[in-house]
């Protein structure tokens, strides 16, 4: 059971991949099959049940990507 | 009524505080420094502000600033000052904000020297700075128009949320002359537009930076019309003796109460002469030429320049009347001289 | 579930021009939380600078003025003074700083003015498109040292912090990375203390950010994070530098 969830807003999303690379868990990847209106393939929670809802992911992120929730 | 006697760069500071002035920033530059000087004894006392700025830059941009809270700010300075201030007005232009910018103006270019010049007629008149702009250009032409004109500025900035410059020559600064004092303006003008913390409503923003070309070209025209209507409603000059005059001298400033006297002895010799006085140098009031040109036969342009203002008489007179001039820099043209200057034009045009 | 993590109410909901990876989105979000957590959003007026921040008066949700480059800590000097209890803040790039703003920001800090500069450095001119600039690093290239920043040449990276933090008027100078979330932390605390700096009274406090620029460095964001560890920190050491008790 997951302790975390991360509300995604990928329209923001320019694939920076802070998050991805910050994330104790490996919770975030991109979204291969998605392109946003920016042009860049987004962020996705590839495994949700691993996140723990720390918000590293939203606290290196610079575009307001990422909201959390924790249990 | 009470006459009290100040020197005119006191004066002008005074006019300023009595028009609510509560924010002075400056850098030294004669001639014009004792109206920081002045400033900085008085405002502490009416809890106003005094900053000496590190620069004639950071002057101009406090005022910026100043001028965004909505309080009535001003600076003073002189030509080389007011050459490093052109950025600042340029921003305070466009993001139209009210001020008064003083010049107490000296000869150029470069350092040049301390005595009174009209030289920096151009850079007043045309905006001075980047970009399609303007400022209200007031030119007094004694101590109690320093007092005068300084109210009257900040009016005119708030009428219209426009930078105006006072320009007036070294000479008036230092000039001492018994003048009445006036009342303080009392009235407040609602800013809704200024920065002071967004409590209760919508952030405001003050910026002058408009990317777009549609943006930018709507941006200016809207100043373009402003501009318009202040030509329209806000030109002001002073004609003396033109009804039926042949030569019409025209001059500004101190140089208009020499020519005056210049006039006057003219008359006394038979030369139908007159005299037209800008008190705006923008708008300048080209209608008072054009009124003044119904008899004329000759314009002379007396200037304590190389010549500058002779370019927008000619400008108002568009060809109808020749225009002459006679002008000096270093010194300022005595009144014997412009006459001989007179009565030489009027020999040659058989006045 | 209960929310930890949201948008601050002192950033507005407008999606920021920033490239990818570039810090700047997180320093605003830095300040904005500040701005929430002090509860001081509608009595705080913002300056920002020409660069790339040019338009930060958008994602700001407070009053917000647009200065000429370098000039924000005069502007920012006269509202202050005017509107004493209000909070300022000045957010500046090295290029702004440093360089065409070093006499505003020098004499405002010796003046004690009780403003809050945030001093984004990450160089060089990012707005322009990456040329050199008084904080560029010695070997650096940017498009005006194509060949690497040399001694000779250009002279020495200047320390803004170190220069500022020899000032009386300054009462907190620190300088903080957001190259990792413990610093990104740390920068957070960092700019709370120095707007406290200013409710206090004070004097003068700036934060200098070392902030990346991937665009302009060439580097992914996340191989321009490691190159700000491996490079700038170094050279410019984090820490507090000026810290007036009151």
């Amino acid at each position: 059971m997951a302790k975390g969830r991360v509300r995604l807003f990928p329209e923001r999303c320019k694939a920076c991949g802070l998050c991805i690379e910050f994330c104790p868990k490996d919770v975030l990847g991109f979204d291969e099959e998605t392109i946003n209106m920016l042009g860049y393939h987004p962020i996705k929670d590839l495994k949700p049940e691993s996140c723990t809802g720390c918000a590293i992911c939203a606290v290196v992120c610079p575009d307001l990507v990422i909201e959390v929730e924790r249990v | 009524m009470d006459r009290v006697l100040m020197k005119g760069n006191e004066a002008l500071a005074e006019g300023a505080i009595l028009a609510g002035c509560r924010g002075f920033f400056g850098y030294p530059i004669t001639p014009s420094s004792e109206i920081a000087e002045y400033m900085a004894r008085k405002m502490p006392k009416i809890g106003g502000v005094f900053v000496q700025a590190e620069s004639e830059l950071a002057a101009i941009n406090m005022v910026y600033g100043g001028a965004a809270t909505g309080a009535r700010v001003m600076t003073a300075s002189s030509g080389p000052g007011l050459s490093l201030k052109q950025e600042g007005i340029s921003f305070i232009a466009e993001a139209e904000l009210p001020c008064l910018i003083v010049n107490i103006s000296r000869g150029g270019p470069g350092l040049g020297g301390i005595q009174p010049a009209q030289s920096d007629y151009f850079q007043a008149t045309r905006g001075g700075g980047h970009g399609d702009y303007h400022t209200i250009v007031l030119a007094p032409s004694g101590s109690q128009e320093m007092m005068d004109f300084a109210i009257e500025a900040f009016e005119l900035a708030d009428k219209y949320r426009i930078p105006v410059m006072i320009m007036a020559e070294g000479t008036l600064g230092n000039l001492m002359e018994p003048i009445v004092m006036r009342e303080p303006v009392l009235n407040k003008v609602d800013k809704p537009w200024a920065i002071s913390g967004c409590q209760g409503r919508k952030p405001n923003i003050i910026n002058t930076l408009h990317l777009g070309s549609e943006e930018l070209e709507n941006r200016n025209l809207h100043l373009a019309n402003k501009y318009k209507l202040i030509q329209a409603q806000e030109k002001r000059a002073e004609s003396y003796l033109v009804e039926d005059a042949e030569l019409v001298v025209v001059a500004f400033g101190i140089m208009a109460r020499i020519v005056k006297k210049a006039v006057v002895e003219a008359r006394k010799r038979g030369i139908k002469a007159g005299l037209v006085r800008p008190i705006t140098l923008w708008p300048f009031p080209d209608e008072d030429l054009r009124q003044a040109a119904e008899h004329a036969r000759l314009f002379l342009s007396v200037e304590i320049s190389m010549g500058q203002m002779i370019q927008d008489i000619q400008l108002a007179l568009a060809g109808r009347v020749p225009v002459e001039f006679y002008g000096r820099i270093g010194f300022t043209p005595n009144p014997e001289e412009i006459l001989q200057e007179i009565i030489r034009l009027a020999a040659r045009e058989g006045l | 579930m209960k929310k930890v993590f949201q948008r601050p109410e002192s950033l507005t909901e407008a999606r920021n021009h920033y490239c990818p990876g570039c810090s700047h989105g997180i320093i605003h979000r830095l300040l904005a939380e500040c701005m929430d957590e002090m509860n001081i959003r509608e009595k705080t007026i913002g300056i920002c600078p020409v660069g790339c921040s040019v338009l930060a008066y958008d994602y700001f949700n407070c009053d917000m003025l647009e200065a000429a480059h370098g000039r924000a800590p005069a502007i920012a000097t006269a509202i202050k003074r005017l509107l004493p209890d209000r909070y300022l803040f000045t957010y500046q790039g090295d290029g702004d700083l440093a360089s065409i703003g070093m006499a505003e920001i020098v004499h405002a800090s010796a003046r004690g003015e009780k403003i809050t500069v945030i001093f984004v450095n990450n160089t060089l001119y990012g707005m322009t498109g990456g040329q050199m600039a008084p904080t560029t690093l010695l070997g650096q290239v940017t498009t005006t040292s194509p060949y690497g920043r040399k001694v000779e040449n250009e002279g020495y990276p200047m320390k803004m912090a170190e220069l500022l933090s020899s000032n009386e008027g300054s009462a907190y100078i620190c300088r903080t990375a957001v190259n990792n979330p413990a610093n990104i932390n740390r920068t957070k605390r960092a700019i709370k203390k120095a707007l406290q700096v200013q409710e206090k009274g004070l004097g003068f406090s700036m934060v200098e950010i070392l902030s990346a620029c991937p665009t302009n460095w060439g580097l992914s964001p996340v191989e321009a994070l490691k190159w700000m560890e491996n490079n700038m920190i170094p050279y410019y050491p984090l820490g507090e530098f000026k810290v007036k008790e009151d």
